[in-house]
């Protein structure tokens, strides 16, 4: 795509009104993943499909980074990248904590009361 | 210096892809063919997406590590307008409602590139309103939580006792987030109306309150995703 003149987005109204349609259909979508009751790995790979179109086209159009130079892309979009490492130790660290507190506690002995009633 | 700065001024001219990368940061010069306003509203989103990144993060490791089992989101948030309990309606109403005033932003940064006052105005009054709307609901929602159900930061009658600490600590700051939107938008739209920016008849203050607001709608697609649905 041809990048803007500086400081200036300006595009034609129908992309906006397109994205908006998508945005709400995508959310009509995870919303019926949800509703419907799906599980497992077609419940996530729905949920992060749709989570991922949703955040792209926010950023992309709405946002206007499709036409920004590439400097200013990397610059904001390469350093989240890194958030995912720390997603990725986090989630080892918490799987540890789990397995860790199973051995030393056992199984939970938590029983669920009926809402309202504890205060 | 300034031969530099003055020539930003062309920015079509200069070379794309990475040929542009190389270019745009090497030696002295200005980086970022933007207006100053707008790469910074984005360094300050680009630190705003780490605090809600470790945030979400820090609630997947409480939640991957308890032995309790997690009170189920779905039934939770269940509201029912006298029949069946439909299962996170509620959320579901406030994330269009937050798309919609995503829309309506982007229209209003659209017709203040065409120096349309009034309608870039009307429709940021349009975008504050939804935001407060959004808020209202939030609002109610804590109060279901809290008073109905019993769901404090340090536990709760239905699993996990970080279910409370993270929701309040997630959907709070976000909720923040959203009520500064409000203000800052109201405040951008009472200039524009009030023709501030008629004399120079440069509206990009506009696009750069959008950015913000697309953001907090951005940021709620992923509590939308990993907080409610998982």
């Amino acid at each position: 795509m041809a990048t803007a003149t500086e400081g200036h987005q300006q595009h034609p109204l129908a992309i906006y009104l397109w994205v908006w349609v998508l945005l709400f259909v995508l959310s009509a979508f995870s919303y019926m993943v949800d509703y419907i009751g799906l599980q497992g790995y077609l419940r996530w790979s729905l949920i992060i499909i749709f989570m991922l179109a949703k955040a792209g086209f926010i950023v992309a159009v709405f946002m206007h980074m499709a036409w920004e130079r590439i400097a200013l892309i990397y610059a904001i979009l390469g350093p989240p990248v890194l958030l995912l490492f720390a997603v990725g130790f986090f989630a080892l660290e918490g799987d540890y904590t789990f397995l860790t507190r199973l051995d030393f506690f056992g199984e939970t002995d938590f029983v669920p009361s009926h809402p309202g009633e504890a205060h | 210096m300034s031969s530099e700065l003055t020539e930003s001024a062309g920015a079509a001219a200069l070379p794309q892809g990475f040929r542009g990368f190389a270019r745009d940061w090497t030696a002295d010069k200005q980086t970022f063919h933007v207006p100053w306003g707008k790469a910074m509203m984005w360094i300050f989103l680009l630190s705003d997406t780490f605090i809600f990144t470790l945030f979400l993060t820090s609630y997947m490791n409480v939640r991957m590590s308890t032995r309790v089992p997690w009170p189920n989101p779905s039934e939770v948030f269940a509201l029912s307008f006298g029949g069946d309990p439909i299962p996170l309606i509620l959320i579901a109403i406030m994330t269009f409602i937050l798309i919609t005033s995503s829309g309506t932003m982007a229209l209003a940064v659209n017709y203040g590139y065409r120096r349309d006052r009034a309608r870039t105005a009307a429709l940021m009054f349009v975008t504050a309103a939804f935001g407060a709307t959004f808020v209202g609901m939030q609002a109610f929602e804590w109060m279901k939580l809290i008073v109905d159900e019993g769901v404090r930061p340090w536990g709760n009658p239905m699993g996990a006792a970080q279910f409370g600490s993270t929701f309040f600590m997630i959907t709070g700051f976000h909720g923040f987030h959203v009520s500064c939107g409000v203000i800052y938008l109201a405040v951008i739209a009472l200039k524009v109306l009030r023709g501030d920016y008629e004399a120079s008849g440069n509206y990009e203050v506009v696009e750069i309150a959008g950015l913000y607001w697309h953001f907090v709608d951005l940021v709620w697609v992923f509590i939308f995703a990993f907080f409610y649905l998982w």
